[in-house]
């Protein structure tokens, strides 16, 4: 097949599982078994675009006309293959582990559930594979829409009103990146990504700056303090929901969104021109202590790692804002690591939702005695967010201290500290409950056991996969990363 | 002085008759609660109109615009608008044979027609 | 015959509501089937011409041989090309879902006079579209506006009757003041023939009369098209009136009334007299915008379904006059790009209301509780066409909004272009309503109602999710419609 045709094909898959799925709706094993099909078939078409990429080429496929202003256009290059290895890698993990858990739980409306995630990925593989700024806006608006029936899945009067927070905040925000997207079109004439930015002398400093603005408004996604308040909200959803979604989907289109402008809209030498290196990084800095803090008064486990996950977001908005090669790397090397650490922690909430029926911590006491593999790999990923090797969780946290001297913002580094400080805060405690104390009742425990294989295996998977970014982290991640960062600062491919 | 009142108002006679009766139509139409009267009302706002397309028509010393045995050359009033307004009295004859069926069949259904009233029988049922 | 189309276009359907009432009497049967084929034949003719003109350019059709400006002559050029395509198709959706919908609501002995004023209807809509004469658009217009009022009367609820009485007195003022615009502007230029009159009236652009004129045609269209604050008509209308009706009507009838108040406005007076000599478009760009934030405001206030739909229409016209208010390319094809999708949407969701009635007999929002469930097609659908009405890309809805904003900056009108942008959000609220009762309605509530319905008959469903695939497909594939498109608003502004 020619590599030409490939981004498309990606695309395609899976929704043509999403049309495939409705109409094989009742029975059941034929319709998981179409989405681990087009989970599978999509991986390996991801994978097999790698080998060009890797060697420094990109692949376009224009696909319509659309507007004056962008046409619907799909480019693939190395910081789009870094999000989009890592959805594949994740969305077939993440399904295996879907299948367990609304199986084991029997919920309802599986069919709406699996045709609506296999959309979602879609979507989100048409986010990575923009090559425009119009083309990315359509695939986000799609992917906040479909993203609703498996927030509000379970459909009580608590979901729904957590449904309706989520979508104003979404759709609110998706307007805002509309006037974004225009506002570039009519002062440059374009919207198509250039590296190292296309904006430099379009307008008046105030009216670029305004711009950034409205794009970070309009990538809310990405969870910045104070436009947060969706994503605690989300976790009304089923767990393989907030996992992967929630983890790794929607807030990855949030932030990659906000790398790609500031890296191919607006150039890491005008953001610094413009002052924006400061403005993100305050933004990023009062996102990471204050919602590390909000967690620590958490009892929910989900609603912890909500509040974790924003903290953790905010990292790579900090990378970007210093406004250097290990600010950049520490960013863009971010979303995978925190990707498959932090769905490892919700694989486990889940885990111990299904065993147990337990959702808050302090009820969960002793837990790690009856499902030791399952706390294990909490405990090895939670330790990872806070900077233990083997775990990659060490990789972004030396990349960022390193950018913030480069960056020379050395006043970052104290935040990367208090950061780690408060990870353990939150963390630590989890794994001392689970693993080290006694439970009230012996005798509640006597139900747990380990979840269904189906279940466990993509969430030790998950872990082994951060140790192997840990041990070998040029492929391909930081292969792809270091090409995406010469790409954006002009200087040579390694 | 009596020439800017001539001016205005006698040699626009005409004018200023299609606007009284047009608002007095108009008036009719708004502010009297009978159904019945408020048809009535469109009417005389329609007969304004055609007053008013019907009194341009006309051309001084013109006569009606029917062939004379002198031929075409004599003068005629302006046919163009008299054919107009056969068509709009048409039109306005079945706006107003609808218009009547309508309360007719409101009477049926309600018992009143009478503008208030209705509005209380139908928010009430 | 191929010369002769568009009088045909006129006189075949009105010879078929004679046949439909004379077969009718006959055996009542037969009405459906004929008016179905005349409306076919129509949309076939439509598209016909509509390529003709996109080939060779303006046809100009001289009724009876006689030479305009004395003859009456029927024109159509790229902008009403595009029009009659648009109406005639969504006419014809229409009788294929209004058959079910028809036998469910009329009673069986005003059917043939049914049929016959619905033809009549599509006739009066059709002329409207193709004349050149502008005192031959009021005839076409009145003869619209009375078979719709008749059309409106005939539902079962009585309430019809007043909702009918009401939309016919404020009609019939609008009527006397677009005649009374056309008497002003035979006593300013002694023409009537709207090419005639683009090229007489500069000369008198600085008389009151022409002014007068003027804003009696601009009033009037306005109460026609329901341009807020001069839409009380509307909501009773839309909801009493039957489905079937209401579909037709807050498709095709308000497209059809928006193309005369634009081509009165930019092909009589074109947009020298509109923008340089009687600056309107500002106020009219103002008033547009309210309409569709107190539209959008009123639907989301609404508990009826079809009235919810109807308080929609408002604000989706305010769309329209938006791209009126604007007045240069990129807006107006913004405006004509939601001429088309509006309708389509529109017309989509209507059906979905108009099955939902079908099948459980109200409309009431508190009634629909998880309809999602026994009715899936028609809630997809309308999922669909409402993701279509808040503007998700890539469904034309977004297409058209995008236009309008772009076309809104390019003029300098940044705050409106936001308004523009905040009223979409709206577009939400009252959409969102409908998807949460019906999907997501309690079904964990107590009082469970034998729930009679099941999904609509094919004949319904059918036109329903073509409409609803529509508002995705011609959204994806817009650069084909802007093709028709573009030289129609090129010819709006002046151009070729």
């Amino acid at each position: 097949m020619d590599a030409g045709l490939l981004p498309a094909v990606t695309i395609a898959i899976p929704l043509l599982a999403a049309v495939l799925i409705p109409i094989v709706g009742k029975h059941e094993n034929i319709r998981e078994g179409v989405t681990i099909t087009a989970a599978v078939t999509m991986l390996g078409s991801v994978l097999a675009m790698l080998p060009p990429i890797l060697s420094g080429s990109r692949i376009t496929i224009p696909l319509l006309p659309m507007v004056p202003g962008g046409d619907l256009a799909l480019r693939v290059d190395a910081f789009g293959m870094v999000f989009a290895l890592t959805a594949a890698v994740l969305w077939l993990l993440n399904s295996f582990y879907a299948i367990g858990y609304m199986r084991s739980l029997q919920e309802h409306a599986q069919t709406r559930f699996f045709f609506c995630f296999a959309v979602a990925i879609a979507a989100a593989v048409g986010i990575a594979f923009s090559e425009n700024l119009l083309t990315l806006f359509v695939f986000y608006e799609i992917l906040t829409i479909i993203t609703y029936p498996l927030v509000v899945h379970v459909e009580t009067p608590a979901a729904m009103k957590a449904g309706r927070k989520y979508l104003a905040y979404l759709l609110i925000g998706g307007i805002f990146l509309l006037a974004a997207v225009i506002l570039t079109y009519i002062l440059t004439g374009t919207t198509v990504f250039v590296p190292g930015g296309f904006l430099a002398g379009s307008g008046s400093a105030l009216i670029l700056q305004v711009l950034f603005l409205l794009f970070m408004v309009g990538f809310v996604k990405a969870a910045w303090m104070p436009l947060h308040g969706w994503l605690p909200a989300a976790m009304v959803a089923p767990t393989p929901v907030s996992a992967f979604l929630h983890a790794v989907a929607v807030v990855t289109a949030g932030v990659f969104g906000i790398v790609r402008v500031a890296g191919w809209v607006y150039g890491m030498d005008l953001m610094a021109s413009l002052g924006l290196g400061i403005f993100l990084a305050v933004i990023a800095s009062f996102t990471i202590v204050t919602a590390s803090l909000f967690a620590l008064t958490e009892d929910n486990l989900k609603r912890r790692l909500a509040y974790s996950t924003v903290s953790q977001l905010s990292y790579i908005l900090l990378g970007v804002s210093m406004l250097s090669i290990a600010g950049m790397t520490a960013a863009m090397a971010h979303i995978p690591i925190h990707a498959f650490l932090k769905i490892t922690l919700f694989f486990v909430a889940g885990a111990v939702i299904v065993s147990a029926g337990k959702e808050c911590i302090s009820e969960m006491k002793g837990i790690g005695r009856k499902m030791p593999v399952t706390a294990l790999m909490f405990s090895a990923a939670a330790l990872g967010i806070c900077g233990l090797p083997p775990l990659a969780g060490i990789i972004s946290k030396i990349y960022l201290a390193l950018g913030a001297v480069e960056g020379g913002m050395p006043v970052l580094l104290l935040v990367i500290i208090a950061s780690t400080v408060l990870n353990a805060a939150y963390f630590l405690p989890i794994i001392h409950t689970m693993l080290l104390q006694r439970p009230d009742d012996e005798r509640s425990l006597d139900s747990v056991t380990e979840p269904p294989l189906v279940m466990l295996i993509p969430i030790v998977l998950t872990v082994a996969v951060s140790v192997w970014i840990f041990f070998s982290p040029s492929m391909p991640f930081m292969d792809l990363i270091d090409i995406a960062i010469a790409e954006i600062t002009g200087s040579v491919v390694p | 002085m009596i020439e800017a009142f001539y001016e205005l108002f006698l040699s626009r006679y005409n004018y200023w008759m299609a606007i009284i009766l047009m608002l007095i139509g108009l008036y009719a139409l708004i502010a009297k609660q009978n159904l019945v009267k408020k048809l009535i009302g469109l009417n005389i706002f329609q007969t304004a109109i055609f007053l008013f397309y019907i009194s341009f028509a006309e051309v001084q010393g013109g006569t009606a615009p029917i062939y004379l045995p002198e031929g075409v050359d004599a003068l005629y009033v302006n046919p163009l608008p008299h054919v107009l307004i056969l068509t709009a009295i048409v039109v306005g004859v079945s706006v107003t044979a609808v218009g009547l069926s309508l309360i007719v069949r409101i009477y049926e259904e309600y018992g009143v027609i009478d503008e208030d009233d209705l509005m209380q029988v139908v928010r009430g049922r | 015959m191929i010369d002769h189309l568009p009088v045909l276009l006129i006189a075949v359907p009105i010879l078929s509501a004679l046949l439909i009432l004379l077969a009718g009497w006959y055996d009542r049967r037969f009405c459906y089937p004929i008016s179905l084929i005349t409306i076919l034949l129509q949309f076939g003719a439509a598209i016909a011409i509509l390529l003709e003109v996109m080939r060779e350019g303006t046809i100009r059709y001289h009724l009876g041989g006689w030479a305009p400006p004395l003859g009456i002559e029927l024109v159509i050029d790229s902008f009403n090309g595009f029009i009659l395509a648009v109406i005639l198709f969504l006419s014809a959706a229409t009788v294929v879902y209004a058959r079910r919908s028809v036998e469910k609501e009329i009673d069986p002995e005003k059917r043939i006079s049914f049929y016959v004023l619905f033809q009549l209807l599509v006739t009066g809509l059709v002329g409207m579209t193709i004349t050149g004469d502008i005192f031959n658009l009021y005839v076409f217009l009145e003869i619209s506006s009375i078979a719709t009022y008749t059309l409106i009367a005939s539902a079962r609820r009585p309430r019809s009757y007043v909702a009918s009485f009401n939309y016919l007195v404020l009609g019939s003022i609008a009527a006397g003041f677009i005649l009374l615009g056309i008497g002003n502007l035979y006593v300013a230029t002694g023409t009537l023939n709207m090419a005639d009159l683009a090229l007489l009236l500069p000369a008198s652009y600085g008389l009151a009369t022409v002014h007068t004129a003027f804003l009696f045609l601009l009033i009037g269209f306005s109460i026609k098209v329901a341009f807020f604050p001069l839409h009380l008509w509307l909501p009773d209308a839309y909801t009493e009136a039957p489905s079937a009706v209401t579909v037709l009507i807050s498709t095709v009838m308000a497209k059809v009334s928006v193309y005369a108040l634009f081509r009165i406005v930019f092909t009589v007076f074109t947009t020298a007299y509109v923008i340089d000599t009687f600056a309107v478009t500002g106020f009219i760009l103002f008033i547009a915008t309210v309409a569709i934030i107190a539209g959008a405001v009123l639907a989301i206030a609404q508990n009826d379904l079809k009235r919810m739909l109807a308080y929609s229409s408002i604000s989706q016209i305010g769309y329209i006059m938006f791209a009126l208010g604007v007045a240069n390319q990129l807006a107006l094809e913004g405006g004509l790009l939601h001429i088309l999708g509006h309708a389509v949407m529109k017309g989509c969701l209507f059906m979905v209301a108009g099955l939902i009635i079908y099948r459980m007999g109200t409309s009431q929002l508190s009634d629909l509780k998880g309809v999602a469930k026994t009715m899936p097609i028609s809630c997809a659908a309308f999922a669909l066409a409402g993701a279509s009405m808040i503007g998700i890309p890539p469904t034309i809805g977004f297409m058209s909004k995008y236009y309008l904003v772009l076309g809104a900056f390019e003029a300098g009108q940044w705050i409106y272009a936001a308004v523009l942008l905040v009223g979409s959000l709206l577009a939400a609220g009252y959409i969102w309503r409908f998807i949460e009762i019906a999907y997501f309605g309690d079904h964990h509530s107590e009082d469970r109602r034998p729930a009679p319905a099941r999904e609509g008959p094919v004949s319904m469903l059918v036109p329903m999710v073509a409409l609803a695939l529509l508002c995705l497909f011609l959204g994806v594939f817009v650069e084909v419609v802007m093709e028709a498109v573009r030289p129609a608003a090129m010819l709006l502004l002046g151009g070729a």
